[in-house]
């Protein structure tokens, strides 16, 4: 039970003895954090070996609340799924942890961004760890908060901190549909426990809810469907799937350590993750699934396109980490969970890559993030460029590389999925070709053809490879970006994820075998590379052309498809309009009267008690003969 | 009448304290000046020579001297939160008696004796042994507020507390005469057995039970019996106000409790009424008042008075639920109360404390560990997650829905909602406020081991309650001979 318990407490330790006493600690954080943070791993890792050949553990710790009424006990459970993930959550945090050591340097809040990051490994771990609905959210909200704290870690720069803001209200508004899931797992089975949600289930299949009774509505819709759809609105917000997406590619405001952290491990896995765990409740609802499976091609598509014209290196990146979550949805979506999750770990591992050797780039560059003023980089930050070209690869899904196996696999998953998963295999395939092209115009762009960065912005030196700190987790990472794929295909990562996974059942059709559909996803990605070498890797005006020949297409993805400005006049100039007018008319007027009046009378009312108070002792024993009297009175008068 | 030795052995604690007392009285001559510190030792030794006697008698459910004196789970429940709250009272004392020139060897006996009036009176199996109880105590608690001798507002508390504590004591004791013209005893099992059936004797009946909760509610300030607190909390040297507003008022709400649902059951609907306006009243005085203050003692005295009334809500259906609320609420409370006044001790301006709120502006910059654990209390205080006065808080309400008055636990959460207002309003001023002033934080090794043991109690209360949980839920037993 210890071991187990270690794997979350080791990092929130290191968050109270580093948040706790910072000011004492003065740029020595790290020597608290990353040792913990290391053991943590340490002992997830024997977590999963554990998992290997014995059962799944899971034990109470302990009731939280008891009131024979209302119960919730603080419980973990560590099934292959927890440590699978508890593996690839802890090895990323860990290389981050190392990773900031280099990359924070000097930065004034040195050991608060240690004690936060640590924070929010604790909270992911737990996550992970939780046995129940209402753990769940508590450690959900923690990692939302966690990750504004970490966002807004610049504060005083705006575009952190609007950032920051935006990442917590797009995820509050995917929290209030789970929030509301919950509830309504709650008044259906009584229970907020997985395992006795799952048994339950059968018994509720056909029970009916109207979800829109309040404005006289009363259409019955299926209870199952209508959590599912609700439970999957948290996952929305907090895995970046449309339309709740904008926070997560504004979110690189936030330094880049962060940056990986939430891309690849602790964050936008978080809504997979429950998606997975919660599989018997989408498996009993067709209708979920759906909806599910088609926000996720729509997301990686829609993602795919917006990447393809960023100048921000880190937002290239971004965008590519959503169109990948959309094939995990996607997956989830098609029921093939395991492999979902499988493409999780992978891109956990060469996301991270591509992130920490963003920031490298970054590093080297004094702070430069647009792409058209880099190139020629390779020759002065070879391992960088070594460890990134590794991590494009495996992103790009070109054989052996780590994205190759675990990609291929939904995609043939989604195609065996009958006529409708041809269609998400389609979108699946022009997605991977676009995913090869941008992610090569990205490593062209930055690491070949001319030097485009300007010489004095860096105190006059040349661009320098990034200390030993933050290239070690690179090179760790590539190891998972090379050997990821390999390893899990050969142990069949996905049947033993699938061991506490009910999966449906697939009516396979072998109208292609699985050989061919991995060659036309690989001769996709060939496509996407090829291209953006014409492109990109050598001197071309073929991109001006196309951005002058396909003019709207062009802006469209520049523009990021205008989800922003859409967002902007429907909702946020609206409500900013509303509350002005709130503010000035309803607000000034009636609301601040009565506001100000309940609070003006709260003040009044103890200005007079307090006047009572008058220090006589003749007093104090008149209003005490009074309550008496009163008392005594009230008897008589009632009884 | 027999007598045996178990009356003895059952009541050893107490003669343990009262033995200990008296040599403290005798040591005071003998030992230096410089040397008073040992005195405190030496209290401490000695209620922790009385905290394992209590334990020993742990799980007993015994009727001594007969029927006179109970003791049973649920008062040695409350006798052990008593020694924990001295216990923490003298850790807090050494450095701050000394500071305030009022370091006297006599201050320690009266505390010891003090804390045998309250293990009298949570043990009291009649009216008559409860009363010397409260009187004990309450003597005790004249002499300690009125300690500050050359300061007007610590002799002014005194002698107001005096006389309306003499007061209510008349009135307490009238309504013991007229329980027991009535009955013809006054046994708190006798008292229970007639009341369930008084016939034409019950308005006297009734106006002996108003009278004696005239006597209760004065001791745990709810309003209207409330209006000593304010100024008694604020002139008292902090040490003893920490001490009174917990370890005294939590003893009196143990016999409160005892007396209104053993004595009292029988007639329950007619007492349930006064207790809610007693409640309403409490929160709705103790919360919008509080808002007004600007010294720090006042508002936590009228927090204290709040308090209460969220705790009167747990008398209202006597069963197990209530029962658990009720001590788990008095439990946490203890804690985060003593801790908070612990605080405010420390906190020294030029010779003087810096209780007033303006003395805590920015005390995260100059002293964060100081500002974290009052914040701790604070949001404790104003039953925020995850602390311990969030749990306690729910447990009441849940227990006052399941008793049949939601709109009463509506109306409880709607004063906790104003109550967090006075709370955050230090936590604002120690976090979001530039330091000025010069008020120093100046702990002593002993005050920092007090205010990591209450500050550590009340997050582990919220986060990891269990074993507390499981030794309450052991004490739950009310022994009725």
């Amino acid at each position: 039970m210890l071991p187990y318990l270690l794997i979350p407490l080791l990092p929130f330790a290191g968050f109270l003895l580093v948040g706790i006493f910072w000011p004492y600690f003065r740029g020595k954080g790290h020597w608290i954090t990353v040792p913990l943070v290391t053991l943590s791993w340490v002992f997830s890792v024997r977590a999963f070996m554990m998992t290997l050949n014995g059962p799944p553990v899971h034990f109470v710790l302990y009731d939280w609340i008891h009131s024979g009424h209302f119960d919730v006990s603080i419980s973990l459970m560590v099934d292959h799924l927890t440590a699978t993930m508890l593996v690839m959550v802890s090895t990323v945090s860990a290389l981050t942890h190392l990773y900031t050591v280099g990359y924070m340097k000097d930065d004034s809040g040195y050991d608060r961004f240690f004690a936060y990051i640590s924070l929010f490994t604790f909270s992911m771990d737990m996550l992970l760890l939780s046995d129940n609905l209402l753990e769940l959210f508590i450690f959900w909200e923690a990692v939302g908060f966690c990750s504004y704290i970490l966002i807004a870690h610049w504060y005083e720069r705006k575009p952190s901190w609007v950032a920051a803001n935006e990442a917590f209200i797009m995820n509050r508004v995917g929290d209030f549909g789970f929030l509301l899931g919950i509830f309504l797992t709650y008044s259906v089975f009584g229970t907020l426990d997985y395992q006795s949600i799952f048994r339950l289930i059968p018994s509720h299949l056909n029970d009916t809810v109207q979800a829109f009774s309040a404005f006289h509505v009363t259409t019955p819709y299926s209870v199952i469907t209508v959590i599912a759809l609700l439970l999957f609105v948290g996952a929305v917000g907090k895995s970046a799937q449309l339309p709740l997406h904008t926070w997560l590619p504004n979110a690189i405001e936030g330094p880049t350590p962060i940056s990986a952290l939430i891309h690849a491990a602790t964050m936008v896995t978080a809504g997979i993750f429950m998606i997975a765990r919660l599989s018997p409740i989408y498996n009993a609802s067709p209708a979920a699934l759906h909806v599910v499976a088609w926000t996720g091609a729509v997301t990686a598509i829609v993602a795919a396109t917006i990447a393809l014209t960023q100048r921000d290196i880190k937002k290239i990146v971004a965008y590519s980490t959503m169109s990948q979550l959309g094939y995990m949805v996607m997956a989830c979506g098609i029921g093939a969970y395991g492999a979902g999750i499988f493409h999780l770990l992978t891109h956990g591992f060469f996301k991270a890559l591509l992130f920490l050797g963003a920031g490298s780039v970054i590093h080297s560059l004094s702070g430069e993030q647009d792409v058209f003023r880099m190139g020629g980089l390779s020759k002065y930050m070879k391992i960088t460029f070594v460890t990134m070209l590794l991590g494009a690869l495996a992103l790009s899904g070109i054989p052996p590389f780590a994205g190759f196996y675990s990609k291929d696999l939904i995609l043939s998953m989604a195609f065996h999925d009958g006529a409708f998963g041809h269609i998400l295999w389609m979108i699946g395939i022009v997605t991977a070709a676009l995913t090869a092209f941008y992610t090569f115009r990205l490593v062209f762009m930055v690491f070949s053809g001319k030097e485009r960065f300007s010489h004095d912005g860096h105190h006059g030196h040349a661009p320098h490879e990034s200390p030993l700190v933050m290239t070690i987790p690179l090179l760790v990472l590539s190891l998972g970006a090379i050997f990821g794929g390999v390893v899990g295909e050969h142990y069949d990562i996905v049947s033993f994820l699938s061991q506490n996974m009910t999966v449906p059942h697939f009516a396979v059709r072998a109208e292609l075998s699985d050989s061919t559909l991995k060659l036309i996803s690989v001769v996709a990605g060939g496509i996407g590379i090829a291209l953006a070498y014409l492109f990109y890797g050598r001197p071309s005006n073929i991109p001006e052309l196309l951005a002058r020949g396909f003019r709207p297409f062009f802006k469209l993805s520049q523009n990021k498809w205008y989800f922003e400005e859409i967002y902007d006049h429907v909702f946020t100039r609206p409500t900013i309009f509303i509350s002005f007018l709130m503010w000035k008319e309803l607000d000034k007027g009636v609301i601040d009267m009565a506001v100000n009046g309940v609070a003006s009378l709260c003040q009044n009312s103890g200005a007079t008690l307090k006047r009572l108070q008058t220090g006589q002792l003749q007093n104090y024993a008149l209003v005490m003969a009074l309550g008496l009297f009163g008392m005594v009175s009230l008897f008589l008068f009632m009884k | 009448m027999s007598f045996s030795a178990v009356n003895i052995l059952g009541t050893m604690p107490e003669i343990y304290l009262t033995f200990f007392g008296c040599i403290l009285l005798i040591l005071e001559t003998m030992i230096p000046k410089e040397k008073r510190s040992w005195l405190a030792y030496f209290t401490i030794i000695a209620l922790v020579f009385a905290m394992v006697a209590s334990i020993g008698l742990n799980g007993k459910g015994l009727p001594l001297y007969s029927g006179l004196y109970i003791v049973d789970p649920f008062s040695n429940f409350f006798k052990i939160i008593i020694y924990i709250a001295a216990i923490i009272t003298i850790l807090f004392s050494l450095p701050y008696l000394d500071q305030e020139d009022i370091h006297l060897g006599e201050y320690y006996a009266f505390i010891l004796f003090s804390v045998v009036g309250m293990m009298v009176m949570v043990s009291a199996g009649d009216l008559i042994t409860l009363f010397l109880g409260i009187e004990l105590m309450s003597l005790c608690f004249y002499v300690l507020v009125g300690l500050k001798r050359d300061d007007n507002r610590s002799v002014e508390a005194s002698f107001k507390y005096f006389l309306l504590g003499s007061f209510t004591a008349a009135i307490f004791l009238f309504g013991i005469s007229f329980l027991y013209g009535a009955a013809g005893t006054e046994t708190i099992s006798g008292l229970a057995g007639f009341i369930s059936n008084p016939g034409t004797l019950k308005p006297m009946v009734m106006v002996g039970m108003i009278l004696t909760l005239v006597g209760f509610t004065f001791k745990v300030s709810a309003v209207p019996f409330h209006m000593w607190t304010p100024d008694v909390y604020e002139g008292a040297p902090t040490v003893v106000t920490g001490f009174m507003a917990t370890a005294g008022k939590i003893a009196a709400f143990a016999v409160f409790l005892r007396v209104f649902w053993v004595a009292f059951s029988g007639n329950r609907h007619d007492w349930d009424i006064l207790i809610i306006l007693v409640s309403i009243l409490s929160m709705a005085v103790g919360n919008i008042v509080a808002i007004m203050q600007t010294n720090l003692k006042r508002m936590l005295a009228y927090s204290s008075i709040g308090h209460a009334g969220y705790a009167l809500m747990a008398l209202l259906l006597p069963n197990r639920e209530s029962l658990f609320a009720l001590l788990f609420y008095v439990f946490t409370y203890m804690f985060m109360t003593v801790g908070a006044f612990g605080v405010i001790l420390m906190m020294r301006k030029k010779g003087v404390e810096g209780e007033e709120i303006e003395d805590f502006v920015g005390l995260s910059k100059r002293h964060p560990i100081a500002a974290l654990v009052m914040l701790i209390f604070m949001f404790s205080l104003a039953g925020i997650p995850p602390f311990g006065g969030f749990l306690a808080k729910f447990y009441i309400f849940f227990a006052v829905v399941h008793a049949g008055y939601t709109w009463l636990a509506v109306v409880g959460i709607i004063f906790a909602a104003i109550g967090a207002y006075y709370y955050l309003k230090v936590v604002m001023a120690m976090y979001m406020k530039e330091p000025n002033g010069s008020v120093v934080f100046h702990s002593s090794l002993m005050g920092r081991i007090a205010l990591a043991l209450t500050a550590g109690t009340t997050v582990i209360l919220g986060v990891y309650p269990a074993p507390f949980v499981a030794y309450i839920k052991s004490s739950l037993a009310l022994f009725i001979p």
